[in-house]
């Protein structure tokens, strides 16, 4: 158990420091730091423009899409990285069980999710004059840190397909776009067809947008605690559905000798 | 071997290679088609169906941006990657001319995304195709792309300084977007960002392109976005010769 809780804390931090290639300053910062801010507001203006919405519509939809970027990317990139640098393999025939070494990445991508989400929410607000106060805060960080938690487990079957496929940045693009047309960031569920009203309500970072807007117009975390639920309820089985694609490539990829196969 | 020459062999080469790799298609077709859609419920949303043109045409000329954009970005990162960054500065041809090719292909690449924004309207939300202006539709699209192929070739340069240039590339997707203002009018921008729009070709260049397909004032825009690109054409001949120097005299050329 001792050695399990290490291989997932100890193990999953040093698999993410090593594996997510954002991490220098001069790709995090451009990337994850000031795109997300432009983001909002080129979607703001678009608001304003075609005459729907308000500011603080966008500057929520988008910080919370924008989640998506850091946590596809990095879990994708902390277990798929692994066959590029051909370290698979020794990982693979450890002692340690799967559980730990993969999920143990995804702690570090939910905290640095959770950042991205803040500080655009933070900063794209105090350009666009959406002000809110501390109590307001206080209840969109666990919001927030759910939304990253969720979009983590797509992330995981991102992570997942990974180990077969090879553009997995490509892969990961796709994916955010689709949470930019479905999760509700820039256009509301209400206005979308009812097919991709449908699929958007089983999307990750659809419920906790829709919880964060509510909690910015006053609701408690009681009120939007239905909302929460369901996007937990979406993180985990995408977790699931994620870890048991990782352990299904893994073994395909055994009997077929392509483990690192780039 | 002629400059022409030099020019056409890096245009054809450089194209099959964009044409293979999925990452352009995605920023080339997929990406703008996303936008495109987007554009469009939130136009439908806000009561205003009959824009959807223009939120058409303003999804592709961010497509043709993003593309050229992160093309160029790539051009030296690739190289690097390759190890040819070296084979194509100790080229005799100047380093301008070798690469010009490279950006043009790149952002006749990005046509792709005005075709694909302009046929997904058409078919999903049935946006009008009716063109104001054809034949001037016909000269501002080249006229923007090579201009946005100009101003890579700029752009290239300064990111031979650069150990991360596809990071830079991510940085000025969005405020290129918004200051060119492609998808809503820059009257909604602050008064301060207007000088800035107007030294960008991607905003000479949705003007020209918008007043051909939907009416309007087509030769000044048309002028600016040529002049432009001139312009970057000639900074880029200097802007090539100092980066370079100074990368070689640094021993960062191949740095990755």
């Amino acid at each position: 158990m001792k050695q399990s809780l290490r291989v997932f804390f100890v193990g999953g931090y040093i698999s993410y420091r090593a594996l997510f290639g954002f991490l220098s300053l001069w790709i995090f910062i451009p990337t994850l730091v000031l795109t997300p801010i432009f983001q909002i507001l080129l979607f703001a203006y678009i608001g304003r423009a075609a005459g729907v919405r308000s500011d603080e519509f966008y500057v929520i939809g988008n910080a919370i899409q924008y989640a998506s970027v850091p946590c596809l990317f990095a879990m994708t990139q902390t277990i798929s990285e692994e066959r590029f640098w051909q370290t698979l393999g020794p990982i693979l025939i450890s002692p340690a069980r799967r559980m730990p070494i993969f999920l143990g990445r995804a702690l570090p991508v939910i905290a640095n999710g959770l950042f991205v989400a803040a500080f655009s929410l933070f900063v794209g607000g105090l350009i666009l004059g959406v002000r809110l106060d501390g109590s307001e805060w206080a209840r969109l960080l666990p919001v927030l840190l759910i939304a990253a938690f969720s979009c983590t487990g797509l992330g995981l079957i991102t992570a997942g397909i990974g180990l077969r496929v090879r553009e997995t940045a490509v892969l990961s693009n796709v994916f955010i776009g689709l949470l930019l047309i479905f999760s509700g960031a820039n256009v509301a569920i209400s206005s979308l067809p009812g097919w991709m009203a449908t699929i958007a309500r089983g999307l990750p970072l659809t419920h906790s947008i829709e919880a964060a807007r509510d909690v910015a117009a006053g609701a408690s975390l009681h009120a939007v605690r239905g909302l929460l639920g369901r996007e937990l309820a979406i993180g985990i089985v995408y977790t699931v559905i994620g870890f048991a694609l990782v352990r299904y490539f893994e073994w395909q990829s055994r009997r077929l000798a392509t483990l690192e196969r780039v | 071997m002629s400059a022409a020459r030099v020019v056409w062999s890096g245009f054809v080469m450089n194209l099959k290679m964009v044409g293979t790799s999925s990452f352009f298609l995605l920023t080339s077709v997929v990406q703008p088609v996303i936008f495109a859609t987007v554009a469009f419920y939130m136009f439908k949303s806000g009561g205003r169906s009959g824009t959807l043109l223009y939120a058409a045409l303003g999804a592709g000329m961010m497509g043709v941006w993003s593309t050229t954009l992160f093309g160029c970005g790539g051009i030296i990162q690739w190289q690097r990657w390759q190890g040819t960054l070296e084979l194509g500065v100790g080229a005799p041809p100047s380093m301008a001319l070798v690469y010009f090719p490279f950006t043009l292909a790149n952002a006749f690449t990005g046509m792709y995304a005005l075709a694909a924004t302009l046929v997904w309207g058409r078919v999903f939300f049935g946006v009008p195709l009716h063109l104001v202006h054809p034949w001037l539709f016909v000269l501002a699209l080249p006229a923007t792309v090579i201009s946005l192929g100009l101003m890579g070739l700029l752009l290239a340069s300064s990111f031979i300084l650069y150990r991360y240039a596809n990071a830079m590339s991510n940085l000025l997707e969005y405020p290129v977007w918004v200051a060119s203002g492609l998808i809503f009018s820059t009257s909604l921008l602050p008064g301060w960002s207007r000088p800035i729009s107007w030294c960008l070709p991607p905003y000479w260049g949705i003007l020209a392109i918008r007043h051909a397909a939907l009416g309007g004032e087509v030769w000044g825009p048309l002028g600016m976005v040529v002049a432009l690109g001139i312009a970057s054409l000639v900074l880029s001949v200097f802007t090539f010769g100092i980066f370079e120097t100074r990368a070689r005299a640094r021993a960062t050329l191949s740095l990755t």
